[in-house]
């Protein structure tokens, strides 16, 4: 049986090493069905780093032949924000189109969906599926997924940000005292009304502290975030 | 029309650039008194202009700007994150389903439907980018503005007092809300639609007749 999302994001917090991570990219290529999943960072000094599907021959390929000069999907995405169709990218340049020759020779797929990740000092990352399903089916599917998929992105790149060598400080999840307040208030089963009541704000601002703290958690919703929570004492009922 | 471009292209369009940071000088500086930066050139501009974030701009028939906004991802920098956490109760405001909105600009003398034009953008961003909320900084005076053309935001708290006060504050925005802002604004979705995809798509054809 196929993990669920949520499943999934509950391995990647459990992750210790880029090679759990590299377990959560083969579950999250079953979860959604799709040919390949990679997370890709990329650091200002042009240094990569990630995990993924794609095959040995061609992660080596594309390092060999510095295919980040000519892959669109680095130089389409690179320093925006915003989650790329693959079919939106400028791909009619001569070597580029030679790279999507091979690209799709090696396997990587026809059709695919990048989202840009910014961290805190200008961290950059991209998380990506690829498929071999028509145009409507993948831009069914891109419809369909995109939530669920900026999520998984997002959660991707906070542990990768936790696991960075050298990285100091406190751990990016500390939840804040008024975090901490609003999933303790649903954990005790008020509701988002009786909750706003009782921390004195509108139920607009707890929204926000709960959506805060679900990505802090790197939770799927708010009732994952609170299960989350619990069991790691953060919040203590 | 509306026009997406993120910082880093915005040297393409330089008589928008030039009249975007000269007109946010006339509304933050002149006009509301805030304390920003206007350089030698007259342009506003401060540290997050250069964190390359996504403007949208109403462009005006003669290329120059008649109003704009301002995006950054609340997973990277933010104002909000780094000068209002005393309005937000300490909470850093980050999540990949939360952008930030800042520096809501109208050109002296903008038609009446840009700031509805604008607002009828940022829907089709949360839409389509499948966003929850935008976090944004603003004044007492947008608050009253963004009422008429429909799109409320929830103050999340304020600093300061009557015209001084800088509030921060939530929108959230449905399909149906879509549609009703871009009526207000006296604007098609399929323009709109259109518009989008010239600013994210290659290839879309120029539709110069209708816009």
């Amino acid at each position: 049986m196929k993990a669920s999302v949520d499943t999934i994001l509950e391995q990647l917090e459990q992750a210790t090493a880029l090679e759990d991570m590299q377990a959560v990219a083969e579950a999250l290529r079953d979860r959604f069905n799709v040919s390949h999943v990679v997370y890709h960072w990329v650091s200002s000094s042009g240094e990569q780093y990630g995990c993924g599907t794609y095959s040995i021959e061609w992660v080596e390929r594309y390092l060999e032949k510095e295919y980040l000069r000519v892959d669109p999907v680095i130089t389409g995405c690179y320093n925006s924000f915003h989650p790329v169709d693959w079919k939106q990218l400028d791909w009619s340049g001569k070597a580029t189109r030679q790279f999507q020759k091979e690209a799709i020779e090696y396997g990587v797929g026809r059709q695919g969906y990048s989202i840009p990740t910014r961290g805190p000092n200008g961290q950059y990352a991209l998380f990506t599926v690829t498929d071999d399903r028509s145009d409507e089916e993948w831009e069914e599917f891109a419809e369909a997924n995109r939530r669920s998929l900026i999520i998984v992105a997002h959660a991707m790149n906070e542990k990768a940000l936790e696991l960075e060598p050298g990285r100091e400080g406190p751990p990016i999840t500390a939840l804040s005292p008024r975090e901490v307040d609003a999933i303790t208030c649903l954990a005790l089963g008020q509701s988002r009304a009786q909750a706003a009541q009782k921390l004195s704000i509108s139920e607009h601002t707890l929204r926000v502290y709960i959506e805060s703290a679900r990505h802090k958690l790197g939770a799927l919703n708010t009732t994952h975030a609170v299960a989350r929570a619990m069991q790691r004492g953060l919040i203590v009922v | 029309m509306l026009r997406y471009i993120y910082a880093s292209e915005l040297d393409n369009y330089p008589l928008l650039r030039d009249t975007m940071f000269r007109d946010r000088a006339n509304q933050f500086k002149d006009r509301l008194g805030w304390d920003v930066t206007v350089d030698e050139n007259g342009f506003e501009k401060d540290q997050y202009d250069e964190l390359n974030p996504l403007y949208v701009i109403w462009e005006r028939a003669d290329g120059r700007h008649g109003g704009s906004m301002r995006f950054l991802p609340t997973t990277g920098r933010t104002m909000v994150n780094e000068h209002f956490l005393h309005v937000t109760d300490g909470v850093e405001i980050r999540s990949g389903l939360i952008w930030e909105c800042t520096r809501f600009c109208l050109a002296p003398g903008a038609e009446g439907n840009v700031a509805g034009a604008l607002m009828l953008a940022g829907g089709e961003i949360m839409d389509r980018f499948s966003l929850d909320h935008f976090v944004g900084v603003f004044d007492a005076r947008m608050i009253r503005i963004y009422t008429r053309i429909g799109a409320k935001p929830t103050v999340l708290g304020t600093d300061g007092e009557g015209r001084e006060a800088i509030s921060v504050g939530l929108w959230e925005f449905s399909k149906e809300a879509k549609e009703l802002v871009a009526k207000r604004a006296g604007l098609t979705l399929a323009l709109s639609d259109h518009w989008f995809r010239q600013a994210f798509e290659r290839n879309v054809p120029q539709l110069a007749a209708i816009a």
